[in-house]
């Protein structure tokens, strides 16, 4: 994965409470399984009308908003079905970083998993970011989001901080002992273990 | 002073105890996919081959099973080809445990956790589905989660988890007539909110929930996923050990909380004072009672999936429609070939057809808006499934309301919203 440093960008503000995966991503698409192209579905119904025409109204097909890489959200972002797909879709159409006030479990963790940043803020702050017309700094490092002259500070596990600074994954993280592994499992050759 | 939940993953990390809000790795004791999250492994375990990582072989085969049940029927040509797939990926690796469509027992991974004893109290089972929370009511740690981390556990047999604060909600006396499981869960959601209980854990108890049989406390913890928990769990008594025994498995660790176990918060609820409830769209905490909404035209009946298509929901649905013909369409659809076959054993589905029902074959089908009669732009229905975000049944102008099994076969027999106790 890239690692994660700072991102600058304009924010995307996605008024809505509540969002579940299935609004993120459709279920027509589960079918698909390569990770790569989910972008294209992301919030496919929001999107675009029946004729696949892109819907006016919709804030992600405004232009204003064509390379922001930060969604700010409302309470409760991603609930719903455990579909990875939905933070597959989310960073391949260009979201590094989504703030809300609270993300539900799963999907939470699947943010990590694939390199997306989730912040949970207050409502006071998540509001303030509503109004902001201005770009926007989140410094990872420094756990700080920057915007008109204001610093927020954001918690983050330092686990979860780890894997996004050094770009890493779970499993690259346990690759990383593969030594201590390889000799263990030498260790244990001659070992019979119960059958049941 | 721990809970079942603190003591299953005490034991699961090799620690004494555990508190809320440590960090543990724990030994997991099985591990499911289905036909949705099973390619969605296949597809990490190919990135990570890209990367330069060998896999050819799984933690343990024998921990891991496998469910074909969104997209079965193969609903068109690429869910066939996932189905191809992931039985290429079962015997790749060696998993036994495979429910295949038109081989036997098959159905909903949530029902054949429990239908076929696929997991025991106190072990810690991850699978990747939301409503893997459901299996929780056995007295076992079990709780959904994402591709990636699945895949991780399939190879390595560990996952991490924070250890989450624990609400108990207390259930006092048994529950009335005509009103079930389904309703009582419906109504907790309503009180707490769909984000109320966000990584923490929903345990049940009190007198109404040992007077509960298993199937309807597997209602309750299957939906401790729509208020946002990171598991539902119930304390193993008598009744789930016969339950067990019956599907050949009796031996175990059972794992009980402490006399004095520490909860976040007690919540309780006299049985007594509960009615049948119905959730509105497009949230699960959209609750009213259902004599609110007896004005409210349908257009069809959904009695399905994990939530709502066991035994004991398909019996409910048969006290209803017997003797009586449904007045909008609606359709059954076991969650399992083992409860479809008790259904025709006991003679249930003569009474469905004689009503005029559907009958399916087990499948997640229309309750994810997958496939076999998903809603119309406009249409309204009732469902004894979990969720009614907006399009969770079909077209995103659709309408679903969450009820009991009760509630819709009444609503399925008089075309409105109906309270099962006003039905003539």
């Amino acid at each position: 994965m890239e690692p994660f440093r700072t991102i600058h960008s304009i924010i995307t503000p996605l008024d809505k409470i509540n969002v579940d995966t299935d609004q993120i991503v459709p279920k027509q698409f589960l079918k698909l399984i390569k990770k790569a192209g989910f972008g294209q579905y992301l919030f496919f119904d929001w999107r675009f009308e029946k004729d696949g025409k892109a819907r006016r109204d919709f804030i992600l097909n405004d232009l204003e908003y064509k390379n922001s890489k930060i969604l700010v959200t409302r309470d409760n972002f991603g609930c719903g079905s455990s579909r990875e797909h939905a933070v597959w879709a989310l960073l391949d159409y260009g979201f590094r970083v989504i703030i809300s006030t609270s993300f539900a479990d799963i999907f939470y963790s699947n943010c990590f998993k694939n390199g997306v940043l989730p912040i949970k803020v207050s409502k006071q702050t998540l509001q303030k970011l509503f109004e902001t017309k201005s770009e926007i700094e989140v410094d990872l490092e420094n756990q700080l989001i920057k915007f008109d002259g204001t610093q927020i500070p954001f918690e983050i596990e330092d686990h979860w901080k780890k894997i996004l600074l050094e770009g890493l994954d779970d499993i690259a993280i346990t690759l990383t002992r593969e030594d201590k592994i390889s000799k263990y499992e030498r260790s244990q050759a001659n070992t019979k273990f119960p059958a049941s | 002073m721990l809970n079942i939940t603190e003591k299953i993953l005490a034991r699961a990390s090799g620690k004494p105890k555990v508190s809320p809000g440590d960090v543990i790795f724990v030994n997991v004791d099985k591990v499911m996919v289905h036909d949705v999250s099973g390619p969605g492994v296949i597809a990490v375990f190919e990135k990570l081959k890209k990367g330069g990582m060998k896999i050819d072989r799984l933690w343990d085969p024998d921990k891991v099973w496998v469910a074909e049940d969104h997209f079965v029927p193969a609903a068109d040509k690429i869910s066939a080809q996932n189905i191809v797939l992931l039985t290429n990926f079962t015997k790749q690796f060696g998993i036994k445990k495979h429910f295949k469509y038109g081989m036997g027992q098959y159905g909903i991974c949530h029902t054949l956790s429990h239908e076929e004893a696929m997991v025991s109290p106190g072990e810690v089972y991850v699978g990747g589905d939301s409503h893997t929370n459901t299996t929780g009511a056995l007295g076992a740690f079990a709780a959904g989660l994402g591709h990636t981390d699945v895949a991780y556990v399939m190879l390595n047999g560990k996952i991490w988890f924070k250890v989450p604060e624990t609400l108990y909600f207390k259930l006092n006396g048994k529950l009335p007539d005509y009103v079930m499981a389904k309703d009582f869960i419906l109504k907790i959601i309503g009180d707490i909110g769909t984000d109320g209980a966000a990584y923490k854990t929903m345990q049940f108890g009190g007198t109404g929930i040992s007077e509960m049989s298993v199937e309807e406390r597997l209602t309750l913890t299957n939906m401790t996923t729509e208020a946002g928990a990171k598991n539902g769990i119930i304390e193993p008594d008598q009744q789930i050990r016969d339950y067990l025994a019956a599907r050949g498995a009796s031996k175990y660790n059972e794992v009980h909380g402490d006399a004095d176990a520490r909860y976040e918060k007690v919540y309780e609820y006299e049985a007594s004072e509960l009615e049948p409830i119905v959730a509105k769209p497009f949230s699960p905490e959209n609750i009213v009672v259902a004599r609110e909404l007896s004005s409210t035209e349908l257009d069809k009946a959904y009695i399905g999936s994990c939530t709502g298509a066991k035994l004991e929901d398909l019996r409910a649905v048969a006290k209803i429609l017997k003797g009586r013909t449904v007045k909008i369409r609606t359709e059954v659809l076991p969650a399992a070939m083992s409860i479809f076959r008790k259904a025709m054993d006991e003679g249930l589905l003569k009474i469905f057809m004689d009503a005029g029902v559907v009958v399916g074959p087990p499948t997640c089908g229309a309750c994810c808006g997958a496939h076999m009669g998903v809603l119309a732009k406009d249409e309204v229905c009732i469902s004894t499934t979990n969720r009614n975000f907006p399009g969770r049944m079909g077209h995103v102008e659709s309408k679903t309301y969450l009820a009991s099994p009760l509630v819709t076969a009444a609503s399925a027999v008089t075309g409105k919203i109906t309270d099962p106790r006003d039905l003539k």
